[in-house]
């Protein structure tokens, strides 16, 4: 049984714990807010580009000299993982599940029989990498001190990764990050972006391209890379700061039991120390 | 009076301009363009350079590095790396920008190219007024 100084000790020190969790909470809440603006911010730009370039790739993917950026080097087996996670933790299951994920095809990939890259961005994603495939990895780009994702940021991103695949360093990229859906429900995604993907495509026929559609299909490609590294940074940071907003939340509700639940033995060991305390006043007295 | 189209400017971060306009002029790759309501539908790539928007509240010109516009009857859409209305248009800025790409100049593996992006923002800043 602990002594009630203890128990005094204890609840300050978890009092202390709920305050900080609730702080942090109200942050993430805040940049949260900010980082949705953000990426709502970014949308329309998203979304018109990848509907023109879905027209310029159905129209021109097929034919042979199709740049490499979409059509591929024609060979799958070098792959490169990009792996986007958040400089800090204390964000629930966030960092680990985009880890998850991305261990889980590095080990489909090697068992393939390919050949796998990592790349990470984000501390928090190479220190859980690092453990088991070291020899993997190729590179880190360190966001530490970017205080407000840019899209200077995301394009210093797709220089690094268009640079590798210009090297002819790897053949297939692949980036995983987390889609956010709302606080609670964040998905950590693996999207291909070399080759690239892209959907739809009905509108081509009815424009005119000037320059040329290839010319206009090359100059717009590896925007359309850095766009998508913009996308999921941004999703990224919306995710980061729910994840971290719901973990907060718990870590404070259940610092909030604790202090209920300490509190009630504390009062029930400080009654006992009356009642014996009493009795043995009382017991004195008599035996007089 | 004119008929009109819907001009949007938006660049990766936010959308920049949103307005009703009666002729918008484009830097595009190979050569300006003015779009007009009933233009036929066109994708261009843009260049550095100067882009002016004619509507009712008279012109408003941004300065714009690379992107792409797409035109079509009734609107416009310029998808710009980099746009700042020319108000806004430091010298300081302005050098920054020719510093970026004269770094891009030193690395690019096509020297034509570079060295036309490099021509451009020079006269685009002539065109500025610095």
């Amino acid at each position: 049984m602990p002594s009630l100084k203890d128990l005094k000790n204890k609840i300050a020190s978890i009092k202390n714990t709920r305050k900080i969790t609730k702080a942090m909470q109200m942050v993430s809440a805040a940049k949260l807010r900010r980082a949705q603006e953000a990426a709502e911010a970014a949308r329309p730009y998203a979304e018109r580009m990848n509907a023109v370039m879905g027209g310029l790739a159905a129209s021109v993917g097929t034919s042979p000299t199709a740049p490499r950026l979409l059509a591929g080097t024609g060979s799958d087996k070098v792959q490169l993982l990009v792996v986007m996670t958040s400089e800090r933790g204390l964000a629930g299951g966030f960092n680990s599940n985009i880890v998850k994920l991305a261990r889980n095809r590095a080990n489909e990939l090697l068992a393939a029989g390919k050949t796998v890259k990592i790349l990470t961005v984000g501390k928090k994603g190479r220190e859980q990498l690092r453990r088991d495939y070291a020899a993997y990895m190729v590179g880190h780009i360190d966001m530490s001190e970017v205080k407000r994702v840019g899209y200077v940021n995301a394009q210093a991103i797709a220089r690094d990764v268009l640079s590798r695949f210009e090297a002819g360093e790897c053949d297939v990229v692949t980036i995983f990050y987390s889609r956010f859906q709302s606080v609670i429900a964040q998905i950590p995604t693996a999207q291909q972006i070399i080759p690239a993907q892209y959907e739809g495509g009905a509108i081509s026929a009815l424009y005119d391209y000037e320059p040329s559609e290839e010319a206009i299909l090359a100059d717009l490609l590896p925007r359309g890379v850095a766009t998508q590294f913009f996308t999921a940074l941004l999703e990224n940071g919306a995710s980061e700061q729910g994840a971290r907003m719901s973990a907060m939340d718990n870590a404070t509700r259940n610092a909030g039991d604790m202090i209920t639940k300490y509190t009630t033995i504390y009062n029930r060991s400080r009654q006992a120390a009356i009642t014996t305390e009493l009795i043995e006043i009382i017991a004195g007295a008599e035996a007089l | 009076m004119a008929g009109t189209l819907q001009f949007d400017l938006v660049s990766p971060e936010r959308r920049l301009a949103s307005v009703v306009a009666t002729e918008v002029n484009i830097p595009g790759a190979d050569g300006d363009l003015t779009a007009m309501e009933g233009h036929a539908p066109t994708i261009t790539t843009l260049r550095a350079g100067v882009l002016k928007i004619a509507s009712a509240d008279g012109v408003k010109s941004f300065v714009v590095t690379g992107g792409f516009a797409e035109i079509s009857a009734t609107s416009v859409s310029v998808l710009a790396e980099r746009a700042v209305p020319v108000e806004e248009l430091t010298a300081a800025l302005m050098d920054q920008l020719i510093a970026d790409a004269s770094e891009a100049t030193a690395v690019a593996v096509d020297k034509d190219a570079a060295d036309k992006a490099m021509a451009d923002l020079v006269a685009m800043r002539a065109a500025a007024g610095f």
